[in-house]
């Protein structure tokens, strides 16, 4: 129940990021967008501040909790070199990932964004299905 | 002008709180996040509640921000242009979602944890901006 309430607790902290992204710079909190935008050296002072960014966040919660988050990867090299290409990309031809359609598309009610979160939880959940189906 | 700085300093913190976020809610393990996708096994549902709560704030925030003119630091709100539903959205939303079950990382989750200094989210992290660019270099749309 209480990791429910902290899960809540850190989406919530990720809707108020977005929002202010876009309250005081107008941009939307897209990671791949931010990071396919660095890579092309597109507005590199913001797209570098916020990745800058995302990558203190989890030193802020160490600073806080004394410990680091879980990050327990199971995956084989090869699967995650291939996932690593997918997401790439996958993300930069549908316009968007988990954030920016997941988030602010959501909260929009774009129904680009609509159709992205589906598609991608549907074949998310079929990967998922085959890797446990190969594996059993 | 120098709203450019403000503008690096707002993109700083927004990303501190996103990545803080992530690392709260749990979304940064990949496990959990294989574990959220596995419907048809033992289902974790507890990162619905990340995207429960995320979706809800920002609903909030839209509200608001509908009303405003324009951003407090930028000129204008840079909305997608585009609103046709048309193949490469489906397509890439699909290749998507597979990388993101069969490695339980997306771009957020996977640039936050690079902190942690793990090898194979060095890799992916790696292999995602090599898809990126092999997008943007081939398929050729930018934004």
């Amino acid at each position: 129940m209480t990791s429910y309430l902290v899960s809540l607790l850190g989406g919530a902290l990720i809707g108020l990021s977005s929002t202010m992204l876009l309250i005081l710079n107008g941009r939307i909190a897209g990671i791949s967008g931010v990071v396919g935008r660095l890579a092309q050296g597109i507005n590199t002072g913001t797209n570098a501040a916020f990745v800058v960014g995302l990558l203190l966040g989890p030193v802020v919660y160490f600073a806080a909790f004394h410990h680091w988050p879980a990050v327990t990867i199971t995956a084989s090299l090869p699967l995650i070199m291939l996932a690593g290409l997918l997401v790439g990309f996958g993300s930069r031809m549908g316009s968007g990932c988990t954030s920016g359609h997941g988030v602010i598309g959501l909260a929009r009610s774009s129904p680009r964004s609509i159709v992205a979160v589906l598609t991608f939880l549907a074949s998310g959940i079929l990967a998922v299905a085959l890797l446990h189906g190969a594996l059993s | 002008m120098k709203h450019t700085q403000l503008q690096v300093l707002a993109a700083l913190a927004a990303g501190t709180i996103f990545g803080f976020g992530l690392a709260l809610s749990g979304m940064l393990d990949p496990v959990r996040v294989q574990g959220f996708l596995d419907v048809f096994g033992a289902w974790d549902p507890s990162l619905a509640f990340v995207l429960g709560g995320a979706v809800a704030v920002a609903m909030g925030g839209m509200a608001f921000i509908r009303r405003m003119s324009r951003p407090l630091l930028a000129d204008s709100f840079h909305w997608p242009m585009d609103s046709r539903i048309d193949a490469p959205l489906v397509i890439g939303s699909a290749i998507f979602g597979l990388g993101w079950g069969l490695g339980g990382f997306c771009p957020g989750p996977a640039m936050a944890s690079l902190s942690l200094g793990l090898t194979p989210t060095l890799v992916f992290v790696a292999f995602m901006l090599a898809g990126m660019i092999a997008h943007d270099r081939f398929f050729g749309r930018t934004s």
